[in-house]
């Protein structure tokens, strides 16, 4: 019927926006981690930054 | 504390002219209002007390962010904060200056205003005396957000964004007391008191909550 | 004496969130399969009852409409908890999750006034009204998004953080007397309009999914809310590091005067 649409329509809306959520949740953790990644291949470490401090 | 308050006022008087621009704001808006709505008199005479009251709103936000950013500039905000005398009281003095400078000419203006909206006298005094009570409270909330965004590099905007939804019992209660006491059955009193409640409440929080921004800005 | 105290500042401000990463590294995978769980039971209870006599199928809404307005006012009132941590306590974490819980709160009153609105339409016939309740919510899907562009505005995330705590206290103060003066405004104005959304009479057809669904969404805040927590410490972790390499890089090439080019990218090899 005309309403199941509505139905369907808030499903979705709400849907989109929790995996929106989620992804950016999951994309941003991953970017950080490759980050940190990056600078502790390179030889910066957070041990060596306690000594430095 | 008075030598305080003759000092902001006379700066605001003087320099820069804010309380001017102020009014010229209140009136530019509330001019430009028909020529949106289009010239009728009745709608205008309806609308005229909620025009009036988002246009006051809007003149006194305007001239927020130069609360405490001017002192920072020079240096002065450091020695305010260095003080003896409770921060809170100088902000509280620096509001009252502000709104005096700021706040009190827009009430003034607005009959001459409301004339223009083809407001009847009751809906005049009704305006004035709610403006007169309301905007004290805009300008107290108004403060915390100068405070918080004093140290920003661009601050004045989002002054606005952050105080308009804090602003929004303010304008719900100076509208509804002059609507009250225009239209018959309502009472106007209940309102209103409202209304002073609300400024006495923000006289409380905004200071509080402005020194406590200051102090979080400068440590 | 200043020695030890230094050292244990840095033990405290080191091992919290270290020791908050570990331990929210174990839990939340565990939270994330319980909130799926609860989603699945909680879907399913959705789409399986049966629909009310009056609003048919559109009641099925309600099961997302009502856990997400919950949570839009349950994060909000996280956010004044962290706040109070951040300024009362000055806790390492506090700062931490009331900037991560802003967006997601945002995220889940979005969701509240879409669903609220796609709800409306077929029962009022609008999409929207200046119901006393739908405006506040509207007003504090508005301050989230001004606390959001705060926080955004700010570089340092110490005095972002207590400054944005400010205001949220401010705000919290400021929530009731919204709702208290929006639900007056509109009974003085309209009064036949005013809509009471109280629904159906609630019984146990409709509870269940919705307690369900309740619990799921409140799971799913959380779940969210640690794995962003996660993230802005490794944000600030990476900050902090790519002061230090700035700072060595410049050291090590022995004059102030190139700490420029290090600061622009101390983790690219290749000059």
């Amino acid at each position: 019927m005309n309403h199941a649409a509505y139905v369907a329509a808030a499903y979705a809306a709400a849907l989109a926006t929790v995996a929106g959520l989620i992804l950016w949740v999951w994309l941003d953790g991953r970017a950080r981690r490759r980050e940190l990644a990056t600078l502790e291949a390179s030889g910066i470490r957070r041990r060596s930054a306690g000594e430095a401090r | 504390m008075t030598a305080l308050l003759l000092r902001d006022l006379k700066l605001s008087v003087r320099a820069g002219g804010g309380a001017m621009i102020g009014v010229l704001f209140f009136m530019t808006v509330v001019a430009v209002i028909p020529f949106g709505v289009g010239p009728d008199l009745n709608l205008l005479a309806r609308i005229g007390p909620a025009i009036l009251w988002i246009g006051a709103l809007l003149a006194s936000l305007l001239g927020l962010d130069r609360l405490f950013q001017a002192e920072r500039e020079d240096g002065s905000l450091d020695l305010i904060l260095m003080q003896e005398t409770p921060l809170v009281l100088t902000v509280l003095v620096k509001c009252l200056a502000h709104w005096i400078a700021t706040g009190l000419p827009l009430v003034i203006a607005s009959p001459l205003l409301a004339l223009f909206m083809n407001m009847d006298a009751p809906a005049m005094a009704a305006t004035m005396l709610t403006l007169l009570v309301g905007t004290p409270a805009i300008t107290f909330i108004g403060a915390a957000g100068a405070a918080v965004a004093v140290a920003l590099p661009r601050g004045g905007l989002l002054v606005s964004i952050l105080v308009l939804p804090l602003a929004i019992p303010v304008l719900i209660f100076g509208v509804s007391a002059v609507y009250a006491a225009v239209q018959e059955p309502a009472p106007f009193l209940p309102p209103f008191l409202f209304l002073t409640a609300l400024t006495l409440v923000f006289a409380v929080i905004g200071p509080v909550a402005a020194a406590a921004a200051l102090r979080a800005s400068t440590d | 004496m200043s020695e030890q105290s230094l050292a244990i500042r840095k033990f405290s401000d080191l091992a919290n969130p270290t020791r908050f990463l570990a331990l929210s590294a174990a839990v939340w995978p565990w939270m994330a399969a319980v909130t799926a769980l609860f989603f699945a039971v909680g879907l399913y209870l959705c789409f399986s009852t049966v629909g009310d006599y009056q609003q048919g199928e559109t009641v099925r809404i309600m099961y997302i409409h009502v856990p997400a307005a919950w949570l839009s006012m349950m994060c909000y009132s996280v956010m004044a908890l962290s706040a109070l941590g951040t300024l009362v306590w000055r806790h390492p974490l506090a700062d931490v999750s009331a900037k991560t819980a802003a967006p997601i709160g945002a995220c889940f009153t979005f969701i509240a006034l879409i669903t609220g609105s796609l709800w409306g339409k077929p029962m009022w016939g609008t999409w929207w009204v200046w119901d006393a309740r739908l405006t506040s919510v509207f007003v504090l899907f508005l301050m989230y998004l001004g606390l959001i562009a705060l926080n955004r505005a700010v570089d340092d995330p110490t005095r972002a953080a207590k400054v944005g705590a400010i205001l949220i206290l401010v705000g919290f103060v400021n929530i009731p007397i919204i709702k208290f003066s929006v639900e007056w405004w509109n009974t003085l104005h309209q009064p036949a309009s005013v809509i009471r959304l109280d629904g159906p009479t609630i019984d146990p057809e409709f509870l269940r999914p919705l307690v369900v669904m309740a619990i799921a969404f409140t799971l799913l805040f959380f779940t969210l809310h640690i794995l962003a927590m996660r993230n802005e410490i490794l944000r600030r972790r990476v900050a902090t590091l790519r002061r230090l390499a700035a700072r060595s890089a410049g050291h090590g090439s022995g004059g102030p005067g190139l700490a420029g080019p290090g600061l622009a990218a101390p983790e690219e090899a290749p000059r």
